[in-house]
């Protein structure tokens, strides 16, 4: 039992913090906010430190529903990352409105705690409670500006297709449990080595789908513009991080894991989510005119190139899959923190893509970054955006899935063209109106840190990304 | 030189230029920009004096294992080498000529230009594959900048067109590497992987991947379109680093990776680098002969000099290999000369209309002294580098196949039509306008962008033995790579079967061996 608690010590630390901080929010009201969210990212750096599965071999928990490996701690220190700049960038934003509450990083560490919970689990159920738990905290973000319509619809939108998906999921998990008998990941795969049922099927089919809503992939992915449009800015950046490494990691663990023997029947399924959401993440694009539509897209155009690596599974696919999201969250947060600057003379925030004409004149530090941040998304060598690219490319390659990646290479080539648009518009046209001049020592800080990690400098993290990327998938195998 | 990393600094030079170039204004971003690429020079100039020819076949190497799957594997061969010069040499020109046709976001504009020459020299001087394809596609960027900030009117479409056009062509290459180097065990060193044999069958795939590539790079009709724009919008220096550099990749790749690599799919395919080709020769020379637009006309005349390229280093034999990459350090000169000429006219009258100008040499007498030298140069007068180059490769390419040869030949014809007719309607007769006939001659700064370019033009034509010394250990390698697989060509001297027995009034042969001595 003892043993069990320390492996999942990082989630108690987090949710006895979380529970903390709620109190804390109660007593203090708003005033407190600021110096609770930054308590709020001692939290998640002390639950990261003591985080298991990182130096040891890590271990089950709970009788097999939980389990703390390296994949897991890969897929925490990223997803904890990630939430922490989330609440950082938030402080700022909501800040300057007098709307901030001392509610929101208590709502990120609870689901932070989710998103633990869905890397960690290894049955069904803690798979299905812990991505409930990151997605209830996700719909009260999503509405988090109670005043702007926009938010509060997008909390509805999220919330009503949300429980749609998980509707789907449990059915999936419901058809999977009857027909093998188990909700153990290791139990699945012995009951679907010895042959797959029509109904084992149908299960898998259930639980991909309802996974492929949460990862945005299309044909599941007709929420993720409308919800990122509508939320506020620093919540969609989140939406746009964490989750998404969490529901990619969840996916990764229960394609491989449970059902490793059902390989030829989800590839198909990898596969054409994969190519139909680089296509349509990049040629729906390309019409957008708003700047959070337009990374919602982009979003899933990177999410189907993550699913490249996948369809190759195999450690060095699973590895790739990891690299490509690690990467990914730091471009797409650079992105975010950049359009987190955007706001007019009377301190509005502006979101289309027009305003961003002429950046390069009037801000060019911060054009630079957005550049770097463009041409990373889109794979452009010297930039590290290429690399994860690259792995997953290799992986197809090496799992002779090389029609896949030449495909997939191809309509990369699509994306490619809103990319360079923005960068057209910053650096070609002439200047819109100019942006408040902002001071936002922490949003500058964290801006500048994620460009130097996507610029070529972010080669020399190679070999030990590479390393511990092979070692979490190792894990699975 | 000793254990001195030259390659690592002639790169770092330039990098370390456009930094510095970011940090300050106008005046002093010239004057670095101009220090850097005149060290580069220098350094690069080193190089070739203490390259030994017939040593090693790889020379100057470093290795650093500093990312993993790939390293920082750099060196040079004799071909690298002369690419590598002919890109240093051309630099310090370009921000010369920049001086003061660039008058907004200098310090800008210098850094583009800076990172471009660190990217295109990586190109050849990378060892490793990977690291090969980051500088091949890296230069998009610069490019695209240099393009869309400081191009003409159409210049976003060019821009676009630019970068998609080659992003698609280079895509398809990096699959077709990984499958190279998933088949050679993780091995990622273009020396090593040269010496590969790739299966027979997987390598026509392999070779059109490639081709995708290059052949937009290069470029061959049908993919050529975007070159005339993005020569026209681009600033003057922008569309010499173009024409004088950036289409060298698509002949460099030849030479390193599809001929060396597949050979026998070269062998196979060579139908279609010949019919493209010669299409080009043809196609594109007739329509520089209609063009109004000078930048226009020497760009189409680019894609046509390249056809010869790609003839040559498809003849599967020495003179044709070692023809076309005279043409490709020939035409680097030639043509970047061209776009310097069409500069210093655009520079007083700002339009590029044939039809605007005439009699130039009336006032302009020096301007057009120059001009001519790199008029016939690209016509391929003998006594310049054009001749060599065009002249070897058309004997290499008559030896593959003679109906190439003669079409090819035709080119030489249609490209003296149009660049003389382009000299004629620019410098004789009397001017057409009032401006033209007003414009001062060259400047101090103008004479020194163009003469040394005219020198080595001269050079190359009168003794070009300097230029293909260093290139011949590498081209004969090469052709010990690619004899197995070399066609048989339709112009070899056959041995003729003689009458039998004429030589010896034999019996039975007797009246026919009468007839003719009669």
């Amino acid at each position: 039992m003892l043993s069990d608690l320390l492996l999942i010590l990082p989630e108690e630390i987090l949710s006895v913090g979380a529970l903390a901080l709620m109190m804390a929010a109660a007593w203090t009201g708003d005033r407190a906010a600021p110096a609770l969210t930054w308590l709020a990212v001692l939290i998640l750096a002390v639950a990261a430190a003591f985080l298991p599965g990182v130096r040891d071999p890590g271990g089950t928990a709970f009788g097999g529903l939980f389990i703390a490996d390296s994949f897991a701690a890969f897929a925490k220190i990223v997803i904890f990352a990630g939430a922490a700049v989330a609440m950082l960038a938030a402080m700022s934003w909501f800040g300057r409105d007098r709307d901030y509450r001392a509610e929101y990083p208590v709502l990120i560490l609870f689901s932070a705690i989710g998103m633990a919970m869905m890397v960690s689990a290894s049955d069904l159920l803690t798979l299905y409670v812990g991505l409930e738990l990151q997605s209830l905290a996700a719909y009260v973000l999503a509405s988090f500006q109670r005043s702007d319509a926009r938010s509060a619809e997008a909390g509805l939108k999220y919330f009503v297709l949300g429980a749609l998906a998980s509707g789907i999921l449990l059915y999936g998990i419901s058809l999977l449990y009857g027909f093998t008998g188990t909700t153990l990941f290791g139990g699945i795969a012995a009951a679907l080595g010895d042959g797959i049922s029509t109904g084992e099927l149908f299960g898998i089919v259930f639980v991909f789908a309802g996974l492929a809503f949460k990862i945005s992939a299309v044909p599941f992915h007709m929420w993720t513009p409308d919800v990122y449009e509508g939320a506020p800015t620093p919540v969609t950046a989140f939406f746009a991080s964490a989750p998404k490494v969490a529901a990619m990691a969840l996916l990764v663990r229960v394609a491989v894991e449970a059902m490793g023997p059902a390989l030829n029947e989800w590839r198909q399924i990898v596969i054409f989510a994969a190519l139909a959401s680089t296509i349509l993440g990049g040629v729906a694009a390309i019409g957008q005119t708003n700047i959070k539509r337009l990374l919602a897209y982009s979003s899933i155009n990177n999410v189907g190139f993550a699913l490249v690596g996948l369809a190759a599974a195999g450690p060095a696919g699973v590895a790739s899959v990891l690299f490509y999201m690690t990467v990914y969250v730091a471009m797409t947060l650079g992105a975010f923190l950049v359009v987190l600057r955007m706001r007019d003379a009377d301190g509005q925030p502006v979101e289309a893509i027009a305003s961003l004409a002429g950046l390069s004149r009037i801000r060019p530090g911060l054009a630079l970054a957005m550049a770097i941040f463009m041409f990373s998304l889109a794979g452009i060598p010297p930039l590290f955006g290429f690399w994860p690219k690259f792995l997953v490319f290799n992986a197809a390659v090496a799992a002779d899935l090389t029609w896949l990646a030449a495909v997939a290479i191809a309509t990369s080539v699509i994306g490619a063209f809103y990319y360079i648009m923005i960068v057209k518009l910053m650096y070609f046209d002439e200047p819109a109106p100019a942006f408040a001049e902002t001071r936002e020592p922490v949003g500058a800080g964290l801006i500048l840190v994620s460009a130097l990690f996507v610029s070529p400098l972010g080669y020399l993290l190679i070999p030990a990304l590479d390393r511990a990327t092979l070692a979490a998938a190792a894990a699975l195998f | 030189m000793g254990d001195f990393p030259i390659l690592s600094a002639i790169l770092a030079l330039p990098l370390l230029g456009a930094a510095a170039c970011l940090l300050t204004g106008a005046t002093l971003a010239r004057w670095i920009a101009l220090a850097a690429t005149l060290a580069t020079l220098t350094l690069s100039a080193g190089l070739w004096l203490t390259y030994q020819v017939g040593g090693p076949q790889w020379q100057f190497t470093e290795y650093l294992p500093l990312f993993g799957r790939f390293g920082w594997a750099l060196g040079i061969d004799g071909i690298a080498l002369m690419l590598i010069v002919l890109t240093a040499f051309l630099m310090p020109i370009c921000i010369a000529a920049s001086w003061q046709a660039i008058g907004r976001r200098v310090p800008e504009y210098m850094a583009c230009f800076l990172l471009m020459e660190t990217l295109m020299l990586g190109v050849f001087m990378a060892q490793d594959i990977f690291l090969f394809y980051v500088f091949f596609e890296a230069g998009l960027i610069p490019m695209y900048l240099i393009i869309g900030i400081w191009g003409g009117g159409n210049r976003i479409y060019a821009a676009y067109k630019f970068f998609l056009y080659t992003l698609l062509g280079s895509v398809l290459m990096l699959v077709a590497m990984l499958w190279m180097v998933n088949f050679a065990g993780g091995e990622t060193s273009i020396p090593v992987l040269m010496a590969t044999d790739f299966p027979v069958e997987a390598q026509p795939w392999l070779w059109l991947a490639f081709f995708a590539s290059f052949a937009v790079k290069m470029p061959m009709w049908p993919v050529h379109t975007w070159l005339p724009d993005a020569h026209v919008e681009a600033p003057t220096a922008g569309s010499v680093i173009l024409a004088g550099v950036l289409l060298k990749m698509g002949g460099y790749g030849f030479v390193r990776f599809s001929l060396p690599m597949f050979p026998e799919a070269s062998a196979q395919l060579i139908w279609i680098i010949f019919g493209l080709s010669m299409v080009a020769v043809v196609y594109t020379s007739l329509v520089a002969l209609v063009q109004q637009d000078m930048k226009k006309l020497i760009a189409y005349s680019s894609v046509a000099h390249m056809a010869f390229v790609t003839i040559g280093l498809f003849a599967f034999n020495r003179q044709g290999i070692e023809g076309g990459l005279i043409v490709m350090l020939s035409h680097g000169l030639v043509s970047g000369a061209l776009f310097l000429c069409v500069g210093v006219v655009y520079d007083r009258l700002h339009s590029r209309e044939i039809e605007k100008y005439g009699g130039l040499s009336n006032n302009m007498p020096v301007y057009a002294l120059l001009f001519m030298v790199f008029t016939m140069a690209s016509v391929g007068l003998p006594g310049t580098s054009g001749f060599v180059g065009e002249f070897l490769a058309l004997v290499g390419g008559y030896r593959a196949n003679s109906w190439v040869a003669a079409v090819a030949t035709t080119g030489i014809i249609l490209g003296a039509a149009y660049m003389l007719l382009l000299y004629w309607r620019v410098a004789f007769g009397t001017a057409r306008t009032a401006e033209a006939a007003a414009m001062p001659d060259l400047s101090k700064r103008e004479i020194a962008i163009l003469a040394p370019i005219a020198a080595a033009v001269l050079w190359m034509g009168i003794y070009p033995e300097s230029f293909m010394r260093p290139m011949r250990g590498d081209v004969a390698w090469l052709l010990t790579r690619i004899e197995r697989a070399a066609p048989t060509g339709d112009a070899a001297v056959t041995p003729g079967r003689p009458p039998a027995g004429a030589p010896h009034h034999g019996e039975a042969a007797a009246p026919a061996g009468e007839g003719a001595h009669h």
